[in-house]
């Protein structure tokens, strides 16, 4: 069977994106120093990005958390690619993107509200976001909201520490908190 | 119980060749283009109303060939269905009725294509036409009849 071209095929995909028909549009970056991210935008700005990069595993769920009209396009991710990008060459410090966090739970949100305020190169603890996020007992619920960021890296969950200044856990493997901090000069 | 609706990225990756060698086979290359990403499109605009995900390649290749039927009727006016009582349901092969389907007036034509060669219910072969079951049956049976008798003048 005649695969489609891929030019007519990419053609589908940004005028899908463009008539404003999707739920959801993802892009793997494939080359980032940090391993493959799948990166998803809705009409409302970053919803997702994940270390789990393989659609194949992630359709289902995205699908079922923006609604089923979920398609690889690359158009719409085109600016937080080149975000991404500056970032990982130490051109940018902060991100400037709209995130679409409707379907993150209210205390989850409250709690990444305080995590965005967290600066490029410095760190703090699980204890710390907690009181910020008006409970200063909640650390262990903290550390589960981090588990569960949406938008790493662009959330910075890998600027949270253990109180003892150990690394503790990262969503996307321990290895990759390393870099990011060590990017960030946060680690020596 | 019900299949329920992929993800549209799954649902278009599983169609999208079949589709696209479709309208290359009813249209032409260059056309073809145009209608892939229509129908695609169409299909888009429908789908978080699908209720189930039973027939998705059924409807997929229903919508093409209504794209197909809608830009023949633009392009050419054609003559009033030739529509005769009491159907012949027996089944060419596909096979044998591709070379021969393009003389057809374009009803009769999606109607035998979708019939014959993609084994559509008459159902969704009225929805493609933009009529209903019985008009399919007979669009497909008026077909067929046609090209019997094509077939056998010298």
């Amino acid at each position: 069977m005649n695969p489609v071209p891929t030019a007519l095929d990419e053609r589908f995909r940004t005028a899908a994106a463009a008539a404003g028909l999707l739920d959801l549009a993802y892009d793997v970056l494939d080359e980032t120093p940090v391993g493959p991210l799948l990166v998803g935008v809705t009409r409302h700005g970053l919803a997702r990005i994940s270390f789990e990069s393989d659609p194949e595993t992630q359709l289902e769920r995205l699908a079922r958390l923006y609604g089923l009209r979920v398609l690889r396009s690359g158009r719409p991710v085109d600016r937080v690619r080149r975000e991404l990008d500056e970032y990982f060459e130490g051109r940018r410090r902060a991100f400037d993107l709209e995130l679409d966090l409707q379907v993150v739970p209210a205390f989850h949100r409250r709690v990444l509200a305080e995590l965005a305020r967290v600066g490029y190169g410095r760190t703090t603890t699980y204890g710390a976001l907690a009181a910020r996020a008006g409970n200063p007992r909640a650390a262990r619920a903290v550390g589960t909201v981090m588990n569960r960021n949406p938008v790493p890296i662009v959330l910075p969950c890998h600027r949270v520490v253990g109180a003892n200044g150990s690394l503790t856990g990262y969503g996307g493997g321990l290895d990759r908190k390393e870099w990011l901090l060590r990017l960030e000069g946060a680690l020596l | 119980m019900s299949v329920s609706v992929p993800p549209f990225e799954t649902f278009y990756d599983a169609h999208k060749d079949e589709v696209l060698r479709f309208l290359h086979r009813r249209v032409g290359r260059e056309r073809a283009d145009d209608l892939f990403q229509d129908t695609f499109l169409r299909a888009l605009r429908a789908y978080d109303r699908l209720e189930h995900g039973e027939h998705l390649r059924a409807w997929v290749l229903t919508i093409a060939s209504h794209l197909v039927v809608d830009g023949a009727r633009r392009e050419r006016p054609q003559a009033e269905l030739l529509i005769e009582p009491g159907g012949d349901d027996s089944r060419p092969a596909f096979e044998e009725l591709a070379p021969l389907t393009d003389g057809l007036p374009p009803k009769e034509r999606a109607a035998v294509v979708l019939r014959y060669g993609y084994d559509l219910g008459y159902d969704e072969i009225g929805a493609a036409l933009g009529s209903n079951e019985q008009a399919a049956r007979q669009a497909a049976s008026a077909g067929v009849r046609r090209l019997r008798k094509e077939a056998q003048e010298p």
